[in-house]
């Protein structure tokens, strides 16, 4: 049993683990990491959807720093370091790297017993086999991640827009990357914020906590949780280091089509 | 007390031929400090000696065979003797390699006679042809007797007799009793003494003023008085555990169900010892033959329950890792006996369970089993990192319930490892990639370390570069194949629709949604990314020292490339071409 948190009040904590233990709604919150709660708060029961493997990785890891066990379906290319470093604790990690054809039993056995389940499904999902997940989900309180396309998810994490900073042309190394995170719910504008992914000293944190940081950045950015409007063509901010205006890329990708 | 001494002459021969697997006939000799310390027969009959320079030796016999003194390769290979010997009386106590002593096996085996012509028989049954046995009242006169004997033959000193069987013998056989033993030969071979006899007529006060210790000693021992103390050694106890079938069982199930209580009796032997399990092997006979036998490690300690699921992995996962319910719990062969061998123990102290916690730990290595019961055991793995330079090295992975071993060491400095934060996606084994300039050409590095041109495309193959054979954990290979497309298909095109909306295509996928601009490409043929930033070449500066060079040419670098939609790759460039590496995704 991991640890109350000291930043909610106790009583309520109890109350959720009480009403997870007797089978109700269980929508106990999961530690979720800090660079990430101002935009959401994992919960019991749910499913979450995001776009990148970092990410995954990223919601993944602060339940494992809190003592809990997470596993990780379908990763084949699962690399260890970076999640690592990230905080997940490899100890309490289980990785089923190809699942096979009974992937989808593999994972309902997994969210049985464990805290975050990470899971890249192998095939396209349909709503049934998701609904089963989903009922097994909300009985076991745990939370289980998607890397990819799932039918009903409670959020969609996708990172927009990052540029890495570090290498120029031959010279430097990557060193950081700054991102926009988007978090959809439902038919909800979408709510963003920058985030340093992952950091210079740190593996994922938001751009306010990093404000000196982000003036030597090489496009410095303004607000940071900025839950901006319904989404339109943003700006032409291309990617740090691309020569010449985005229609090359246009003839690129045409060319050689 | 009579004692049975069992001598296999030139022992550091017969082990370093044994080990070298080279015929015994050969000419071999042991040196030690560039001199002979022990040569076997055919070495003897072309004149080598013990304490012959090597190229006396040489010089003497041109094809004598060289071997390395190896203290610990003799006492190992002479266990077998010990154990064969410990089959017909217990108590072996081993004196060096190629000696032993025991307490003389007498009436039981009809007489000493008798019983030295079994520990012959069983030791030439063992495979060692020269054994000669000496049975006397003292180790000393034993251990002569045994030295005069002829090839497989005793030579049984009558109790009483060791002083008149010492008697005639010649001081030189004091030179196989080390250092101290050849001067005293020496010495007393120069005054004149030629016989044991003369040694042990000598005043008791003269020896030990001349020879201090070692020489009273000796002397109370060639006058037959020798005490003998044998440091018998205890044989290590049967912990192994088995369990009988009669009628053999076919079903799986039904060996599980029936190996229980033999697992509980295993653990609770082994805690009455206050000892638990960390591996235990696990072996099935049918009809009389082992037909499966693996040993299985645990991260902790077994308990019965987890016994009984290794022997169900065990029996089930003979036929592959991936299996359908149909075909799954009928063994091959039926099972007539299966067997629990602790491999290694440890004191239960060092495992045992903190006061407080550990339950739910303990739920989850249940819930994984299950798993590992639906898929098999290789394929529940549990990561862990050790030292390394690309990032496929830095990272391993064991089968759940496995403890790690051979892990590289982390707190090594590891030059000219990959920069950068550590990718979140690794491939192993490598996928192709092409890298291509602003002409089409592709992109090389220079012997010089230098970039043949800026990469301004680059693409990946669908194909994975193929594994290296034997490769564990590749059961199916259909299954597998369709899994990788099914996970190609998932990268790229939610993540292509989430990224660059309001932007071109750039990075489409192999099935790109309708209505995009970016042509879809033929099959197998992916589109190209144009290269936002790049930084390299690292050279890669590596295995050049093994034997086999590496398949993927002799010069290699490594790149970073982040491509127009924002992700970055670790690209690894050979003379053989590129490969994908990581992600940084």
């Amino acid at each position: 049993m991991p640890a109350l948190d000291p930043s909610r009040p106790v009583l309520d904590q109890l109350r959720e683990r009480v009403a997870a233990m007797e089978g109700g709604p269980a929508r106990e919150a999961v530690a979720t990491h800090a660079g990430l709660s101002d935009l959401l708060q994992l919960r019991a029961g749910a499913t979450y959807s995001v776009d990148a493997a970092s990410v995954g990785l990223a919601l993944a890891a602060e339940a494992s720093r809190a003592g809990e066990w997470v596993g990780f379906a379908g990763w084949a290319d699962f690399g260890a370091e970076a999640a690592a470093e990230l905080g997940v604790d490899l100890t309490r990690t289980v990785l089923v790297p190809e699942p096979g054809e009974h992937w989808l039993e593999v994972t309902a056995a997994l969210v049985d017993v464990l805290r975050v389940v990470v899971l890249r499904p192998p095939a396209s999902v349909d709503a049934r086999s998701a609904g089963v997940l989903d009922a097994r989900l909300r009985t076991r309180s745990s939370v289980l991640v998607v890397h990819g396309d799932w039918p009903r998810c409670d959020a969609r994490l996708s990172l927009e827009e990052s540029r890495w900073s570090g290498p120029d042309h031959g010279s430097g190394r990557l060193r950081a990357r700054r991102a926009r995170l988007a978090v959809r719910r439902g038919t909800a504008p979408p709510a963003r914020a920058e985030v340093w992914f992952p950091g210079i000293d740190a593996p994922l944190v938001g751009v306010d906590e990093r404000s000196d940081r982000a003036a030597r950045a090489s496009r410095p950015r303004g607000p940071v949780l900025e839950p901006v409007g319904p989404r339109g063509p943003r700006g032409p901010a291309g990617p740090v280091g691309v020569r010449g205006p985005g229609g090359l890329v246009v003839e690129e990708a045409g060319a050689c089509g | 007390m009579r004692v049975m001494v069992v001598w296999c002459p030139d022992w550091s021969v017969v082990a370093g031929l044994a080990e070298a697997r080279r015929s015994r006939q050969l000419p071999a000799a042991v040196l030690a400090a560039g001199a002979v310390e022990v040569c076997n027969g055919p070495a003897r009959d072309s004149g080598v000696r013990r304490g012959q320079r090597k190229r006396d030796a040489q010089a003497r016999c041109p094809e004598l065979l060289l071997l390395e003194a190896g203290p610990e390769r003799d006492a190992r290979h002479f266990e077998p003797v010990l154990a064969a010997v410990e089959e017909l009386r217990p108590g072996v106590s081993p004196m060096r390699p190629g000696l032993l002593a025991v307490r003389a096996p007498g009436r039981y085996f009809g007489g000493e006679e008798h019983a030295a012509a079994l520990v012959a028989q069983t030791l030439v049954d063992a495979g060692v042809w020269d054994c000669r046995i000496g049975v006397a009242d003292d180790v000393f006169t034993a251990e002569q007797a045994a030295r005069t004997a002829a090839v497989q033959a005793a030579v049984v000193v009558p109790p009483g007799g060791s002083a008149d069987f010492l008697r005639g013998l010649p001081v030189r056989v004091l030179e196989s009793d080390g250092q101290a033993g050849r001067e005293v030969a020496s010495l007393v071979g120069r005054l004149g003494l030629g016989t044991l006899g003369d040694l042990a007529g000598l005043p008791l006060a003269s020896v030990q003023d001349r020879f201090g210790r070692y020489g009273a000693d000796l002397w109370h021992r060639v006058r037959g008085a020798g005490r003998s103390v044998l440091g018998e050694r205890t044989p290590p106890p049967d912990l192994d555990v088995e369990v009988v079938f009669e009628p053999p069982l076919e079903s799986v199930e039904a060996v599980c169900f029936s190996v229980r209580t033999t697992a509980e009796r295993l653990v609770s032997g082994l805690a009455s010892r206050q000892l638990v399990a960390t591996e235990v092997r696990v072996e099935a006979e049918s009809e009389g033959v082992v037909v499966s036998s693996r040993a299985w490690l645990h991260p902790r300690c077994f308990t019965a329950r987890d016994l009984v699921d290794r022997v169900h992995w065990q029996l089930q996962g003979e036929g592959g890792s991936l299996r359908s319910r149909h075909d799954a719990g009928v063994v091959r062969a039926p099972v007539e006996r299966v067997r629990f061998v602790p491999e290694t123990v440890e004191p239960a102290a060092a495992h045992a369970e903190a006061l407080w916690g550990g339950g739910s730990d303990e739920l989850v290595e249940r819930g994984v089993a299950r798993v590992q019961a639906m898929i098999g055991f290789e394929s529940v793995l549990r990561p862990v990192l050790q030292g390394g330079r690309s990032p496929a090295e830095r990272q391993a992975s064991v089968p759940w319930g496995e403890r790690p071993t051979g892990l590289r060491p982390l707190d090594r400095p590891w030059p000219t490892r990959v920069p950068g934060p550590p990718p979140v996606r690794v491939f192993s084994p490598p996928r192709v990639a092409e890298v291509v300039d602003g002409t089409g050409h592709p992109v090389a590095v220079s012997e010089r370390g230098a970039v043949s041109a800026d990469p301004r495309r680059f693409r990946f193959g669908a194909a994975l570069l193929v594994a290296a054979p034997g490769s564990a954990g590749v059961p199916q290979p259909g299954g597998r194949a369709g899994a990788q497309e099914g996970l190609w298909a998932l990268e790229d095109t939610p993540q292509v629709v989430a990224r660059t909306t309001g932007r071109p295509q750039v990075g489409a996928g192999a099935h790109p949604p309708s209505g995009a601009p970016g042509a879809p490409g033929r099959p197998g043929e992916r589109p190209w990314q144009p290269v936002a930033s790049w930084a390299g070449p690292w050279p890669v500066d590596e295995e050049w020292w093994v034997e086999t060079a590496p398949a993927d040419g002799s010069r290699a670098a490594r790149f970073q490339v982040v491509g127009v939609d924002g992700r970055a790759w670790l690209l690894r460039w050979s003379t053989a071409g590129w490969t994908l590496e990581a992600g940084y995704d």
